[in-house]
């Protein structure tokens, strides 16, 4: 068996599935807080807790009603992104007017809430979801062995981020979505409601925290802090593609995802800052982000 | 106070014409703490291209941007056929069929041109085709997949006019369509207000270009300190040309 600067390659390709595995969560997540960021210039620090509920919102189907995980897949984004477009339309909608760190801190509060009600309803303890049956084990590659599930996260994650970046660049949709990001004054003398345009914004880019949540489900342990760390990554992530910009966001996520893996084979020390390291590069260099536009 | 000109009251029962589809009554408005519009009274009738006519910062934007919505601190009375329009929002105002092409323009840029074009939804029938659009602006047909910042300002004042036509709006706002614009755009621009107008459509235009605004509109009014202090028709322009001149200062 070959060998790449004394490093067995099972270690190798199995550190670069693992990043691209947590970079499917970082494009997902970065994702949605690009969406929210580039309407409704929100940072929405609730995205973490949000990706919390919507693991723990499937747990609740199955355990309580056993509902399945690929119902789970599409229920718990929709119940979590119509919690989501109740927070807009109750408390997120008054801070409009004002400066963005009112609704920084609002979403703060509501990270400390939500995982509050959720720790003392569930406590801390981590709770099982099983894989589901279809996608349990895995196939030998040859030169690494790949269990299903896994591959399907990643593939599903490309999936949506696919889709969504189909959705606002390509579709009539996402133009008007474009358009009132950059005038919405304009577009609502078109007769467009944008107010409703920026609550569903909101809802679909939540949905999307849910969906990483259900995909997390599985794999990770689900407790009401599952979010803590990953959403600063995420932040980190976003920075350096660029607020707002949705390519960014999908790109850079996978891409920190893989850098992230790699740097745990070659040096293992660095790897839980090499985010960061590159996140301050790219503020000393070019602060918009690498895909951001020149503000 | 201005004084109001005899010309404004001399015929009182025009003014309330049952055939006005715009007619605004006592209209004020506010930006912020400042108060802008302070008596904006005047009509305009299916078929006719009236302008607003004033000097810089006398309120004729605003008397727009009031009647589209975008001017949300606003009293007064605008009726637009049988619809009061003051408390109504931008996105209604534009339901009922007005269309608005602003002093901005209002061209998206990181949206392209046929992005553009298609973004203002359909809220009648009867507009323009899309190649009938092509047909009266050729130069964008050329351009449909720039990105609206990559146009010149002559290219983004059809734009912004063109996608209004596609609406099936059958009355605009139009506002200072020829600034900023070159002599033979300006030519261009003229010539597609004047087939609108033979199309029927209803227009209420913003012009600092007086020479512009004479050869097109049926009727004008004066604004100054966001009042309408004088109104003339097209034909009493020869005569009353140096008073014009004196209220705008040409």
């Amino acid at each position: 068996m070959f060998e790449l600067l004394g490093i067995p390659p099972q270690a190798l390709f199995g550190q670069v599935l693992l990043g691209l595995i947590n970079g499917s969560f970082y494009a997902v997540l970065s994702l949605g807080l690009a969406v929210i960021f580039g309407l409704l210039n929100i940072i929405n620090f609730a995205h973490g807790a949000l990706y919390m509920m919507g693991a723990f919102v499937s747990w609740i189907l199955l355990k309580f009603l056993g509902v399945p995980f690929w119902f789970a897949l599409a229920l718990s984004p929709l119940i979590v992104g119509a919690c989501g477009v109740l927070i807009e339309r109750t408390m997120l909608r008054p801070l409009h007017e004002l400066d963005h760190l009112y609704s920084l801190l609002l979403t703060f509060g509501l990270t400390l809430v939500i995982t509050g009600v959720f720790q003392y309803s569930y406590g801390v303890s981590g709770k099982p979801y099983p894989i589901p049956d279809i996608l349990s084990g895995g196939v030998n590659l040859g030169f690494m062995y790949l269990p299903k599930y896994r591959a399907f996260i990643i593939v599903m994650s490309m999936l949506i981020c696919f889709s969504t970046w189909f959705l606002i660049e390509k579709t009539r949709l996402g133009a008007y979505l474009r358009a009132a990001t950059e005038n919405p004054e304009m577009v609502s003398a078109f007769g467009i409601n944008v107010p409703i345009l920026v609550t569903l914004t909101y809802g679909f880019g939540v949905a999307l925290a849910a969906f990483a949540g259900v995909l997390a489900a599985p794999i990770y342990s689900v407790n009401p802090v599952m979010g803590n760390d990953l959403i600063i990554v995420v932040f980190a992530v976003i920075v350096i593609g660029g607020m707002g910009s949705i390519l960014g966001a999908i790109i850079s996520g996978f891409s920190l995802g893989l850098v992230e893996g790699l740097t745990k084979v070659f040096y293992p020390e660095a790897s839980t800052t090499i985010i960061f390291i590159i996140m301050a590069l790219v503020l000393l260099f070019k602060p918009s982000g690498i895909f951001g536009r020149e503000a | 106070m201005t004084p109001m000109s005899d010309n404004l009251l001399k015929d009182p029962s025009e003014a309330v014409a049952t055939d006005a589809l715009l007619n605004i009554s006592g209209l004020q408005g506010w930006y912020g703490e400042s108060h802008v519009l302070h008596n904006i009274n005047l009509t305009v009738k299916k078929g006719e291209l009236v302008t607003l006519l004033g000097r810089n910062g006398a309120g004729k934007t605003t008397t727009l941007k009031a009647i589209m919505g975008l001017l949300k601190a606003r009293s007064g009375s605008i009726k637009f056929g049988d619809a009061e329009l003051i408390n109504k929002p931008a996105r209604e105002i534009a339901r009922l069929g007005i269309g608005y092409v602003p002093d901005s323009r209002g061209i998206f840029g990181s949206l392209s041109v046929m992005e553009n074009l298609l973004l203002p939804p359909k809220i009648a029938d009867g507009g323009f085709e899309l190649s009938a659009i092509y047909e009266l602006f050729p130069n964008l047909k050329e351009r449909l997949d720039s990105y609206g910042n990559k146009l010149s300002g002559g290219e983004q004042q059809m734009l912004s006019i063109a996608r209004i036509l596609r609406t099936g709006a059958r009355f605009i706002l139009l506002d200072e369509p020829t600034e900023g614009l070159a002599p033979v755009i300006i030519q261009q621009i003229g010539h597609t207000v004047r087939r609108l107008k033979a199309a029927g459509y209803t227009i209420l235009m913003v012009e600092q270009n007086f020479h512009f605004a004479r050869k097109l509109a049926d009727r004008h009014y004066i604004v100054q300190e966001g009042q309408v202090v004088d109104e003339f028709h097209n034909n009493e322009i020869e005569a009353n040309l140096e008073k014009i001149q004196g209220y705008l200062g040409i």
